[in-house]
């Protein structure tokens, strides 16, 4: 039973209203700087449109959803209202007011830095503070998830947290530790120079610290996506969690290793030792290990599902699984652009085959198949399953879930696996204009027109999306009874302390990020004269 | 039920967790400072601990300062800051003016010129006190600019600067431009890595020290232009002009001073 209804939806719903315009915004960069359209000719309403889209998409969608899933799982797992939903509406208002703080600059065209800032440009003062005010919203839900763990333990001692709680609590603390680099970088540089107080930044420093943020943030986006693999998929299509510790390790993994690896997006940047960008390299090759562990038992999972449906031999269980469930849709479509944007990754952390695609449109590429595909996909996964809860009304709309999650996944495809071609033909990102024109780059027209198709697919994708849980606000009343999570094989009775609580692997998490960062940033800190002029973005020409 | 206590030595998830993740950072590590280092072969290490820093990214001064280029030509020592120039004083643009008198016979009167000197009229200060610094050093060349810049004070440089700052720009009756934006101003070329000229000229950015180029005297504009294209004109400090002139070609050239000079 879910109590704080109206709080999730209105999470949820604001989560999906930024992605909404967002996906939009991202079509139309795609299509204007395409063969199909002539060029726009100011090259600043097109950063403008990237800097909206990388706000809307990599800030605020992922973090409402991860803390309105945050709320539901823990009133669902450890069954008993949310403490301090009061607080919880006060982190929602921040979020709302902060998105709304930082979309207006940037609409003005006075922020146009991307969502990455890229100092030394530095654009209006309000934008980084919404930025810092989403954040600081979101801390507050960490927080929140933080003290009903600990207030269930107390009450609960000698049992397991529940699976779905642990991963839930797991993210929110990797989020809290992976958002100090950027906070750093904006309060303490960037903030300053916006608002005038400092005329010079460090630029290499800064870049630094938002590496720190920058690919952990990647694996706090990507945890409600574990969470529902282990926790939605196996009950949603009738099977058995094959092994609960190994979901436990690998959460605990995710929070290790997902931390001291960012500087493997500064393998072209000099202001860092290739000592440490080999040890960075190491660690986000780990990266694969709780990857991997979460690929085998959830095929194993799916497997049990196929196997108590009759499914039989080596490879007959596929056959026999539940193909017309949208949830078994979500996660086969899932797995497949995780893989492949798995193996694109194994090709970027490697210190030297980045070097063939650094900053090309395959990096691009990458992180849309595995956030926009892998991720998000599971992100409508978790909105069609917590929908019936959260409204009291049927969501059976099956057709058109089903055709959503389809061209979904086909729209990804056809989007990003183009984009992957003319990275490795050298076609390089951010860049507002390509002149096709040019015989050296004509060839490429064909995949740039192929990945604005799979974007307008992508757009009427969303659409439908919206048109589903929109749907459902208007179906039949139904009594959805208690939300369930999956039911492992052997439900553990109890669990080792150390896959029951944090304290080891945070403590792992701040001693790597102390190994790996430490002796750098300390280093550039030191350094005399690395700070050049800040470049004001929007001011008075 | 107590639960064990995780920081301690009989708990297997705590020293196999701590010894894996020790394990690989120091084996990462060994491998990261120490044996890659001496696999380069152009690497000028002296021994371990200088791989080390290396690897650490310690910086390092050049082993050898015959290294360092030297320019055969004196290279402008103008560091420019967006605020170099902000906030002048009434005193200073009115000193300006003072010292402006000699100007006004190639400049005009209110800083429009009628000669194909540059329109001098609301330009940014940072621009004009750029390039009066670099007449003296040298950086920059020309026969009437030089001699009379060589007896300025700095204070007479940012005076002047300011002073023309302060003036109003060329007026609206300007003709506005006949036709589209030529191509090579609105989008550059990428393939020959030229940047849209707006990049630094100000409608989409403004970086600090370059100049204000609408309504500027068509002949004065590809004259510059063609000027940095031979290496003529050398006081930009990266070559970042010379390299873009370089890539024109004569017609952009002349397209590109065209559409500044019918730009209001």
């Amino acid at each position: 039973m879910l109590h704080s209804r109206r709080l999730i939806l209105a999470h949820f719903w604001l989560a999906f209203a930024g992605f909404g315009i967002a996906l939009v915004l991202g079509e139309w960069q795609m299509f204007i700087r395409s063969p199909l359209h002539a060029w726009i000719g100011n090259p600043e309403w097109y950063y403008r449109s990237v800097t909206a889209h990388g706000t809307a998409m990599a800030y605020v969608f992922p973090t409402l959803v991860s803390m309105g899933f945050g709320y539901a799982i823990t009133e669902a797992a450890l069954k008993r209202p949310l403490i301090g939903a009061r607080w919880a509406w006060t982190g929602f208002a921040l979020v709302a007011v902060g998105t709304v703080t930082a979309v207006v600059p940037v609409s003005l065209g006075l922020a146009s830095v991307l969502y990455t800032f890229y100092p030394p440009m530095i654009g209006s003062p309000f934008y980084y503070i919404g930025v810092v005010l989403v954040v600081v919203g979101s801390w507050i839900w960490v927080a929140l998830m933080s003290v009903n763990l600990y207030t269930w333990k107390r009450a609960n001692r000698g049992t397991p947290v529940p699976l779905a709680m642990f991963a839930n609590v797991a993210g929110s603390y990797l989020w809290a530790w992976t958002a100090v680099g950027a906070a750093i970088e904006l309060l303490f540089q960037i903030i300053p120079a916006a608002l005038g107080l400092t005329t010079t930044i460090d630029a290499g420093l800064a870049r630094v610290f938002f590496s720190w943020t920058l690919h952990a943030i990647v694996y706090f986006w990507l945890m409600p996506t574990y969470i529902a693999y282990y926790t939605i998929i196996p009950r949603a299509i009738g099977g058995r969690l094959f092994s609960d510790p190994m979901a436990r390790i690998s959460f605990a993994l995710f929070l290790v290793v997902a931390m001291p690896i960012g500087v493997h997006h500064l393998f072209a940047d000099p202001e860092v030792g290739a000592g440490f960008k080999f040890m960075h390299s190491v660690f986000t090759a780990l990266v694969a290990l709780p990857t991997l562990l979460t690929v085998f038992t959830i095929c194993a999972s799916v497997e049990i599902a196929g196997r108590l449906r009759g499914g039989k031999g080596l490879l007959g269980w596929v056959a026999t699984l539940p193909w017309r469930n949208p949830m078994m849709l979500a996660i086969a479509f899932s797995f497949v652009m995780l893989g492949f944007g798995g193996a694109g990754g194994i090709i970027n952390m490697s210190y030297q085959l980045d070097a063939s695609i650094h900053n090309t449109q395959w990096i691009t590429g990458h992180f849309h198949l595995i956030f926009g595909g892998a991720i998000v996909i599971m992100y409508f996964a978790i909105a069609y399953d917590l929908w019936p809860h959260l409204t009291g009304r049927a969501l059976d709309s099956f057709r058109l879930m089903r055709l959503q999650l389809w061209s979904w996944f086909i729209g990804m495809i056809v989007l990003t696996f183009p984009w992957h071609y003319v990275g490795v033909l050298g076609m390089p990102r951010r860049m507002a204009f390509y002149d096709y024109a040019d015989p050296a780059i004509a060839p490429q027209a064909l995949s740039v027109i192929a990945s604005v198709i799979g974007g307008a697919i992508l757009v009427v994708s969303g659409a439908l999306f919206v048109a589903v849980l929109v749907r459902g606000h208007r179906a039949v009343r139904v009594e959805p009874g208690a939300y369930r999570f999956s039911v492992a094989v052997h439900q553990p009775q109890r669990v080792p302390a150390a896959l029951n609580g944090f304290g080891l692997w945070v403590s792992l998490m701040l001693a790597l990020t102390v190994i790996n960062y430490g002796f750098p940033i300390v280093h550039l800190l030191s350094l005399p004269n690395t700070s050049v002029p800040v470049v004001r973005i929007g001011a008075a020409k | 039920m107590t639960e064990e206590p995780i920081f301690s030595l009989r708990n297997r998830w705590f020293t196999t967790a701590v010894a894996v993740t020790a394990g690989i950072a120091v084996v990462s590590a060994t491998v990261g400072f120490l044996w890659l280092p001496t696999l380069q072969a152009d690497a000028r290490l002296a021994g371990m601990w200088d791989a080390i820093c290396s690897a650490a990214g310690i910086v390092r001064a050049a082993p050898n300062e015959s290294l360092v280029v030297q320019g055969t030509y004196q290279t402008s020592g103008v560091i420019a800051f967006p605020e170099t120039m902000e906030n002048a004083s009434a005193i200073s643009i009115g000193r300006g003016a003072t010292l402006a008198l000699p100007c006004t016979v190639c400049h005009g009167a209110r800083g429009l010129s009628e000669a194909d000197s540059p329109n001098l009229a609301g330009q940014y200060p940072l621009a004009i006190f750029k390039q009066l610094v670099d007449y003296k050093s040298g950086a920059r060349v020309n026969a009437i600019m030089s001699p009379r810049v060589a007896g300025m004070s700095d204070q007479d440089m940012r005076d002047l600067a300011a002073y023309y700052a302060y003036l109003p720009r060329l007026p609206g009756q300007h003709p506005a431009t006949a036709g589209a934006t030529p191509r090579i101003v609105e989008s550059g070329a990428p393939m020959r890595n030229i940047a849209p000229c707006a990049t630094c000229h100000g409608s989409v950015d403004y970086k600090a020290g370059s100049a204000w180029l609408e309504g500027q005297s068509p002949v004065y504009l590809a004259a510059q232009l063609r000027a940095f294209a031979t290496g003529a004109r050398h006081n930009d400090i990266n070559q970042q002009m010379r390299n873009i002139a370089r890539g024109m070609s004569s017609a952009e050239i002349d397209q590109a001073a065209q559409y500044y000079a019918g730009q209001p």
